[in-house]
């Protein structure tokens, strides 16, 4: 589903002393099947963007367009449940929204409250839990057994079994190993290729953005500081600079060894391999 | 979504209100709340009211704020109020409406009723709106201090009451951020019949007590591996001080009463 804000604001508990200003006249647009990562500092209003995707906050400011829905300032909703099912959302530490006696039913919680059948739930159970990479043996345990890092993955099955269009990750694998973290992040990747779903990312990873991502948005101070394709934007250092965020290592390596050995690669996601062996064939070029 | 109610919320601002230590205001709101009682003419009531609004006033606080948190309030004031005005039967009947008769005696007993109760909650509330939780609890402890004379467990009771407080903020903020996550997936808590709005507390109350109880858990910890042993023997980071403004407003709510008392008589 395409999605756009025009001039979205957001102001946290109006016309009180606690006002707080956290989006301010953010416009973009996502194409249908984009993966789009969103970076910004604690704070920069990361999580209150994206709770304007499926509804959960609404806009105090501007027009918010997902798909057929429409979210304008002023307006009551219709039709937010519709929008819900379409629109997945794996919230920071989604391990907190377990509550079922088992993780069976825990996963088939989301798709029976929009309507999705048994028979339906019967067959997404195992295909979600694949995904994740959890054994179908612990179906029947309780969700609270299982370790911190078992009960993520429960949790994010639990949004995929909703069979989104749209799957918004809120910092989804902060605080795992960081095996498990290229586990998850990895496994995001996939499923947004094969089910051809519209990603939203949200990280504190410069490199993660890189690594996954087509588009980037920096967030800063509720407004947009940055925008556009990862190459473009993760290579302009000093824009980056103002907001205290770092180019991503891969990018600072390319950018040092054009400096001081005048070797130009252009960065087009290659992997570790490809890298050494276009700087091997540089370097013989030049014997 | 955080409400508009604004009993039990602390606003920081820089007054003399907010400067005065908190066992002044215990007391003098204490004390504000039985002298209410002794109103009994239109001037009395007018010059609490006065009072009242001066000292909101003097917090620093803005009024149109304060008016618009008591709005859960006013319901219940214009409430007491209309049922005071049909149910009593004092004094002369005054006029009817639709058939009920007004009675003077239920129109001059509506009107009080709803003042105090309105004066009540605005000096109460005033409270909280101008102290830290911690410095109401740590004013409890010193006040019943005495108490510890009769075994009473003042110091527990002072933990007890700070950790509370300490931890609805963070109660509120998780329930927010799990009824966030279970609305995403599917669940409504605003609409549909009865049976199903309660259901759907169930997904929200689990997680919350499993939450509250792991915290519980890990404070406890935390507390013990700092070498918490009890109030026995324990100093204070903050210590209460009565100081000139502190003596200063007791002057002035003193006047206060004896102006109550010159009115009453009026
Ligand atoms: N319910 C709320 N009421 C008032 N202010 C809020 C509320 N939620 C968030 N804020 C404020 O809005 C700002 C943006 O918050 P948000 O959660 O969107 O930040 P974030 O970019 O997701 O940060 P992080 O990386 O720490 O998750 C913060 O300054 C926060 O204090
Ligand atoms: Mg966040």
């Amino acid at each position: 589903m395409d999605i756009s804000f025009t001039d979205v604001s957001h102001i946290y508990q109006q016309n009180s002393p606690f006002e707080y200003h956290a989006l301010k006249d953010l416009s973009f647009s996502i194409p249908s099947g984009k993966f789009v990562a969103i970076v910004g500092h604690t704070g920069s209003g990361k999580s209150t963007l994206i709770q304007h995707l499926n509804g959960l906050l609404r806009p105090t400011k501007g027009t918010i367009e997902i798909g057929d829905y429409r979210l304008i300032a002023g307006e009551k909703p219709k039709e937010i449940k519709g929008l819900r099912k379409k629109v997945g959302v794996v919230f920071q530490y989604p391990e907190h929204q377990l509550f079922e006696e088992t993780i069976a039913k825990d996963i088939a919680f989301g798709p029976k409250n929009f309507g999705a059948t048994d028979e339906e739930i019967a067959e997404r159970i195992p295909e979600v839990m694949r995904a994740v990479n959890l054994s179908e043996t612990l179906l029947e345990r309780s969700p609270f057994d299982l370790s911190g890092g078992q009960m993520r993955r429960v949790a994010i099955a639990g949004v995929l079994a909703m069979n989104p269009e749209v799957l918004v990750l809120d910092e989804p694998t902060a605080g795992l190993d960081p095996k498990g973290q290229q586990e998850i992040m990895d496994m995001f990747y996939q499923l947004h290729h094969d089910k051809g779903l519209t990603t939203i990312l949200v990280t504190h990873s410069m490199e993660d953005a890189l690594k996954y991502a087509e588009h980037v948005i920096i967030l800063e101070g509720g407004r947009k500081h940055l925008e556009g394709d990862v190459g473009e934007v993760f290579t302009q250092k000093q824009t980056l600079k103002e907001v205290q965020l770092d180019v991503p290592e891969v990018i600072q390596f390319l950018m040092d060894l054009d400096e001081r050995m005048g070797i130009r690669i252009p960065y087009e996601k290659q992997t570790i391999d490809v890298l050494s062996n276009q700087i091997k064939q540089h370097l013989k070029a030049r014997r | 979504m955080a409400s508009s109610l604004i009993i039990g919320q602390y606003v920081p601002e820089e007054s003399v209100v907010h400067k005065l230590d908190p066992r002044t205001k215990i007391v003098m709101i204490f004390a504000f709340v039985i002298f209410v009682f002794f109103a009994n003419n239109g001037w009395s009531y007018l010059w609490l009211t006065a009072f009242s609004i001066g000292a909101a006033l003097s917090t620093k606080i803005k009024l149109r704020y304060i008016a618009r948190g008591l709005k859960p309030v006013w319901f219940l004031i214009v409430f007491t109020f209309l049922l005071h005005l049909f149910v009593t039967r004092e004094g002369d009947v005054l006029f009817d409406i639709i058939g009920f008769p007004i009675y003077t005696g239920a129109l001059i007993q509506g009107v009080q009723i709803s003042m105090r109760f309105f004066l009540l909650i605005l000096v109460t509330s005033m409270l909280t709106l101008t102290t830290t939780p911690i410095e109401i609890t740590d004013a409890i402890e010193t006040l019943l201090h005495p108490l510890k004379k009769v075994k009473f467990p003042v110091h527990e009771l002072a933990l007890m009451m700070s950790i509370s407080l300490r931890f609805i903020p963070t109660l509120m903020q998780e329930t927010e951020k799990i009824s966030k996550a279970q609305a995403s997936r599917g669940v409504d808590f605003r609409t549909g019949p009865l049976k199903e709005r309660i259901q759907a507390v169930v997904p929200l109350l689990v997680p919350l007590f499993v939450s509250a109880f792991k915290r519980a858990e890990e404070l406890a910890m935390a507390m013990e591996a700092r070498g918490y042993k009890g109030g026995e023997g324990r100093s204070k980071l903050r210590e209460l001080e009565v100081r000139a403004r502190d003596y200063l407003a007791v002057v002035v709510f003193i006047l206060m009463i004896v102006g109550l008392f010159l009115l009453r008589d009026m």
